[in-house]
């Protein structure tokens, strides 16, 4: 703890990066595929469940609408006309989807996608797992689902990055702990005690185990955000949608 | 890619926001609840072996926004030592980042549970004269709360009064109240006087509590009138599923809740002076009565006294009525 009352808290955001959403509009072919390939990685999978749940596609198609979806984003440099003071990026892309659909033309879109461009395999099948807990979202509430699964998807990626981190630095014990008492169903009435005895640590460890886990999952996860997003005030408001407990 | 249930989801968004604590002498124990900017947390204090509530200000806060206004509050309080205003006990910065302060932790209910759960009217009464008694003492120390309401106001087991969440609190300048009363040490040591959102004219408060110019954002305008205006309000709310009140509460409810700041109370001392008066059964300021209401008031008040006063003289006329036979 530090003893003084200074108002700056260095360390507490992730410094500026390139946001992808400038890399994916740049006049390089490489740097557009990069960014693009980070928007694919945070929103494919929201993407496919929204077409899948709120439009009633079936797998085949929405696997279909999904890629054909992600390669216009490249070809017709879809995220050039994203205005970051006038939405979010990701109600950009939901409508953007809503708009592919809407004038769907499946042999157009068979035509003009002649393969040329690949990007990863994107793994349709464990998405239709996850889809067995998922509601149809009223249309009403299509908002807030597509903000979920985009919360879930950054939340994943993160995890992720949090786990290798963790293991290039031997802190496994860390990312451990945070996933037992902070996300399975296990450790959720425990002490810290308890949870202490169960790994074989001092109950100081879990307490310094899980801040330090806590505190590099929110780094990543801003960090993740900071590449997402077009202006600081979005910036701003996703933390706030991502990791504060209320609105602005 | 792991997947993460809607209640992994939560849980792992509540996890993020627990603030850092390694490395200080505080142990998480749980969070309490939820503010504007940030959360309020037990915790346990390694060092003295107690718990406490710890505030901390949300992580999210770029501009320092938040820091510097919970900063202000734990200053605020600590000047404000008084049994019905909860004591600061600590303050600084987390390893996260985050400005928090640590206070006594309050162990009792909010004043909605507290109403559903207390008496008739003189407990209620008696328990809003305290909450009136700690407001005035911030008056005194030119500190107004600025967001009286039910859930900012907890009752301890023993009928304890605290008022909370002094977040919104604004300064009067010095030269007013401190002065009259000769306590003038914040306004020296707190740097503005004025809340950072309030120079713009923004509204802060919470409908339904807030005082008709505090709504408009009438920052010159907001006053002490303004905390009698929410105390009047926070009245109302206490005395609600009681039945029908006596037209004397009413009046003093009312005027405290005037609309037009000249026909409110002057000061929460003369609310509480007419809350008084009526717990005394003498007539409130607030209810003017001709002769009549003077005497039904005093017949009231000495009801005991008259009905002994009446039973000895019906004694005494049935003694003379069966001597007379």
């Amino acid at each position: 703890m530090r003893d003084d009352t200074k108002l700056d808290a260095p360390g507490q955001f992730p410094p500026t990066r390139w946001s992808v959403i400038v890399a994916a509009r740049s006049m390089e072919p490489e740097e557009r595929r990069r960014g693009l390939e980070v928007v694919i990685a945070a929103y494919w999978r929201p993407v496919y469940k929204y077409i899948r749940l709120r439009w009633g596609k079936d797998s085949e198609e929405a696997k279909d609408l999904t890629q054909d979806f992600f390669f216009r984003l490249l070809e017709k440099d879809l995220l050039a006309s994203y205005e970051p003071q006038r939405a979010r990026l990701r109600t950009f892309l939901r409508v953007c989807v809503d708009h592919l659909i809407a004038n769907d033309d499946k042999a157009r879109r068979r035509l003009k996608r002649g393969g040329e461009i690949e990007f990863q395999p994107l793994d349709f099948e464990s998405v239709e797992g996850e889809m067995q807990h998922s509601e149809i979202p009223a249309p009403d509430r299509v908002e807030d689902f597509f903000e979920r699964e985009w919360a879930r998807s950054i939340f994943s990626l993160s995890l992720q990055r949090l786990q290798q981190d963790c293991e290039q630095r031997g802190k496994q014990t860390h990312f451990r702990l945070l996933e037992f008492y902070d996300i399975e169903e296990a450790g959720k009435e425990l002490t810290y005690a308890q949870v202490a005895r169960q790994f074989g640590v001092k109950t100081s460890d879990v307490t310094n185990y899980l801040a330090y886990a806590r505190r590099e999952f929110r780094r990543i996860v801003l960090e993740h955000l900071r590449e997402m997003t077009g202006s600081e005030t979005e910036f701003r408001r996703e933390a706030h949608t991502l990791l504060g407990m209320k609105r602005p | 890619m792991k997947w993460l249930s809607d209640a992994a989801l939560d849980r792992l968004r509540a996890a993020a926001d627990i603030p850092d604590l390694s490395g200080t002498r505080y142990l998480w124990v749980e969070k309490l609840g939820e503010g504007g900017m940030g959360g309020v947390y037990r915790v346990e204090d390694a060092a003295l072996g107690r718990q406490v509530a710890l505030k901390a200000i949300r992580i999210v806060d770029p501009s320092g926004q938040f820091a510097a206004r919970l900063l202000r509050e734990a200053k605020i309080i600590a000047q404000l030592e008084h049994p019905g205003i909860v004591p600061v006990h600590d303050v600084g910065t987390l390893p996260d980042g985050r400005v928090f302060y640590t206070m006594k932790l309050v162990r009792g209910r909010r004043l909605d549970q507290y109403r559903a759960e207390s008496g008739g009217v003189p407990e209620r009464l008696r328990t809003f004269q305290k909450i009136c008694e700690a407001v005035s003492f911030a008056h005194a120390h030119s500190v107004l709360h600025r967001d009286l309401k039910p859930q900012n106001i907890m009752v301890g087991r023993f009928g304890e009064v605290l008022v909370m969440d002094w977040g919104l609190a604004k300064l009067l300048n010095r030269g007013s109240l401190a002065e009259a009363e000769g306590a003038g040490r914040i306004g020296a040591e707190i740097e503005p006087t004025s809340h950072p959102d309030t120079a713009h004219g923004a509204v802060l408060g919470t409908p339904g509590y807030m005082a008709p110019e505090q709504a408009r954002g009438e920052i010159s305008a907001v006053g002490p009138g303004a905390d009698v205006y929410s105390l009047g309000e926070v009245l109302k709310f206490l005395l609600q599923g009681l039945g029908p009140m006596p037209k004397a509460l009413v009046a003093i409810a009312g005027k405290a809740t005037a609309q037009d700041l000249e026909r409110r109370y002057g000061s929460v001392e003369e609310l509480a002076n007419d809350i008084a008066q009526y717990l005394d059964g003498l007539p409130v300021r607030a209810y003017p009565q001709g002769p009549m209401g003077h005497l039904w008031r005093w017949v009231i008040r000495n009801r005991a006294w008259i009905l002994l006063i009446l039973a000895y003289l019906a004694m005494r006329a049935l003694f003379i009525l069966w001597r007379a036979r």
